[in-house]
């Protein structure tokens, strides 16, 4: 597997496509370009490997919403605590424990004495739910298209084999939505998207055509190793300066144009599209997944009847004008009062790679760099 | 008698059995003959070095070790990176109700051949039983007493721009294994636990002269913990380079899949050390002699940049080597 990896990691490749960069900057000229990547995963990437600092002066990567945990709203971390003290076992992808709801995360109510256990995959729950029958279980469903497949197959199984103690507190969100409501923005500064990888080999690149061809966007599916990464940004830059924006797979050794059909097939038996709450950009219509109504009796909010309802979010934070590029992060009134990275507000602060954590962190290690502390 | 009872720690007939029989002869010889209360020794120099650590994890047995290897190795490690040769160990067990006695016979067998190979004995020790569910099968704790070695004056505040840091062998081996035992993946090839004595790392560094700035095991939080507080309020920083880190090929493909950064994670066979230009090159040589400092690799440099660890990555580019915020998540994005 390693050898798999180390291909996309060569130092020298990665020089040669540095320098490709650098000559793009320059014919470039004045010009001043924005790309958002979409993914969170590309955000983290991109952080691990230090990418950004391979990027010509006059080109600024900003991240997208983040992760799916990290939209997620407060309410429906509220929801899912007040399930465990009604006695629910909460079963969760592990990033999602850190995610701070109206008052409690997830972390902090276990520490309270809440059930809550992390799941690598969400199959395991079928094991865990059979091992103690007497016990009721949530799934605390979020992702994007890459979780929902999986997530479908999970609520399908819990049907197929009629367990009666399992059941789904759904948040799980489709990404084209969140770009539509993005790319209608007039003020949205933002030339081009890097398309996510893993909710590409779901969708397919095709989903992306109506951004390059009705809204002028560049768009190139990249995957999410370096190299693959700065030869995503290559590609944006190139169809730029051709001022030719379209749909680019450069991720075609997983990504097909049409997607993953038996996986729509899935999610669309599971689930049907709902409006849905994202944490800093508010209500996108359709953006949301929720079971399918011959599947409602799995669906937790309906079986504890404790709707998900919005949770307290402070109205100054203005993480969705950070993440249309229209104000810098310092911009916003909670950026590092009171809004850190410990006690963070909106998603760009919440992921640890989010445009406002990132910001805060290298800001600090600025300060640090200009007082020069000693002991 | 199979499993550990509420009579073990009653202090009658099964707990004297279970002392004499299971424990005391595994370290006899030493202070321990007799049970005395408490064990009288004779120090052989001035300066001591003194440190006590607990340890809790699960599973209590994992690839490349149980909860005994890591007791001996832990508390030996932390005198011998405080600069003194590790001498005497206490151990103090508290066990569960219903413990299987093989388990503990193994975490036994552990300690007692650890602390051989660590040259330091077991010369005074207590065992609690607590009721099912009061504990997670069993918790150890070590303390351990060392002297403190003359040559070694290591003081993080003498760190200079142009100094080396070096590590011991592969980062973050102990903490993949221990994760992939306790969620039971089932892989070819699991990492293994690098727990292990570090003091004969820390002489052979001692013995290079007085350019040892600093050493350190980098358990909880792994290098990128240990790092960060290294430099913590100092007009210096440190830059690795991602290129020279020592990593397995099991931790890695592990560490990939689950998106854990292996600075994050911890070792409990390793040594950090920073060290002077100058004499880092025989620190390294003297490491690699020894087996287990075989994967020793020269990882970065002392720079100018204040209170700040970053590394070059392969990419080419630079970055921020952030602290772990607290337990490790897998993530799925």
């Amino acid at each position: 597997m390693m050898r798999l990896v180390d291909g996309f990691r060569q130092p020298r490749a990665a020089k040669a496509l540095a320098q490709r960069l650098a000559e793009l900057g320059a014919a470039l000229g004045e010009r001043r370009v924005r790309l958002m990547e979409v993914c969170g995963s590309h955000t983290m990437a991109i952080a691990r490997h230090g990418l950004r600092d391979l990027l010509p002066p006059n080109v600024t990567l900003v991240s997208g919403p983040g992760c799916p945990v990290c939209v997620t709203d407060p309410g429906y971390v509220d929801a899912a605590l007040d399930l465990a003290e009604r006695g629910a076992r909460l079963a969760t992808f592990g990033d999602m424990l850190r995610v701070p709801g109206s008052d409690r995360s997830l972390e902090q109510a276990r520490a309270d004495g809440a059930s809550v256990r992390v799941f690598y995959s969400p199959a395991q729950v079928l094991e865990w739910a059979a091992a103690e029958p007497d016990q009721p279980w949530v799934v605390l469903a979020v992702g994007f298209e890459t979780t929902a497949a999986p997530l479908a197959a999970l609520a399908l199984e819990i049907r197929r084999r009629g367990l009666s103690n399992v059941s789904l507190l759904t948040a799980t969100k489709t990404v084209p939505p969140a770009l539509d409501a993005l790319v209608v923005d007039p003020a949205l500064a933002i030339d081009g998207f890097l398309c996510p990888a893993h909710v590409s080999a779901i969708i397919g690149a095709e989903a992306y055509r109506p951004y390059a061809e009705e809204h002028g966007r560049a768009c190139v599916v990249a995957g999410f190793e370096p190299l693959d990464i700065l030869d995503g940004t290559v590609a944006l830059l190139e169809q730029l300066l051709r001022g030719e924006p379209r749909v680019e797979n450069r991720y075609d050794r997983v990504v097909k144009p049409e997607g993953n059909r038996t996986a729509q097939r899935a999610i669309a038996r599971a689930f049907v599209p709902v409006d849905a709450p994202w944490r800093g950009l508010g209500v996108i219509p359709e953006s949301g997944l929720a079971l399918a109504p011959e599947l409602a009796d799995l669906d937790a909010a309906i079986r504890f009847e404790r709707p998900v309802t919005a949770g307290r979010v402070n109205p100054a934070c203005r993480c969705g004008d950070v993440l249309k590029g229209i104000i810098a992060p310092s911009g916003c009134a909670l950026f590092g009062k009171p809004c850190t990275p410990d006690r963070p507000f909106g998603p760009c602060m919440v992921s640890s790679e989010g445009s406002c954590a990132a910001a805060w962190r290298y800001g600090r290690a600025r300060a640090t760099a200009t007082t020069g502390r000693t002991e | 008698m199979s499993r550990i009872t509420l009579a073990h720690g009653g202090g009658g007939r099964a707990s004297r059995h279970l002392i004499e029989h299971e424990i005391a002869h595994r370290f006899a010889g030493g202070p321990l003959e007799g049970l005395p209360d408490a064990a009288t020794l004779r120090a052989p120099c001035t300066g001591l070095v003194f440190s006590t650590d607990s340890f809790v994890v699960q599973p209590l047995e994992f690839p490349g070790g149980n909860i005994g290897h890591l007791a001996v190795h832990g508390t030996v490690n932390d005198v011998a990176v405080a600069g003194g040769r590790p001498l005497w160990l206490s151990l103090g067990l508290i066990l569960e109700e219903g413990l299987p006695l093989e388990v503990l016979r193994r975490v036994l067998d552990a300690v007692a051949e650890s602390a051989r190979a660590c040259d330091v004995q077991i010369v005074t020790g207590d065992t609690k039983v607590v009721p099912r569910g009061q504990c997670d099968g069993m918790y150890v704790n070590t303390a351990g007493v060392g002297a403190a070695l003359p040559t070694l004056n290591l003081d993080r505040r003498t760190l200079a721009v142009g100094d080396r840091v070096l590590i011991s062998g592969p980062l973050g081996d102990h903490g993949m294994a221990v994760m992939c035992a306790r969620e039971g993946f089932e892989l070819d090839a699991a990492p293994r636990s690098d727990t292990g004595p570090v003091h004969r790392l820390v002489m052979a560094a001692a013995a290079a002269g007085d350019g040892v700035r600093f050493m350190r095991d980098p358990t909880r939080g792994g290098l990128a913990a240990v790092l960060d507080e290294v430099v913590d309020g100092l007009a210096v920083g440190v830059r690795l380079d991602e290129e020279r880190l020592p990593l397995s090929a099991p931790a890695r493909a592990v560490a990939e899949l689950l998106g854990v950064d292996l600075l994050h994670v911890a070792c409990e066979g390793r040594v950090m050390a920073v060290c002077a230009p100058e004499i880092a090159p025989e620190v390294l040589h003297a490491w690699r002699a020894l087996p287990e400092g075989h994967g020793a690799a020269d990882i970065g440099e002392v720079v100018a940049e204040p209170a700040q660890v970053t590394m070059a990555t392969l990419a080419g580019g630079r970055r921020i080597v952030d602290v772990p915020l607290g337990e490790l998540l897998p993530r799925i994005c």
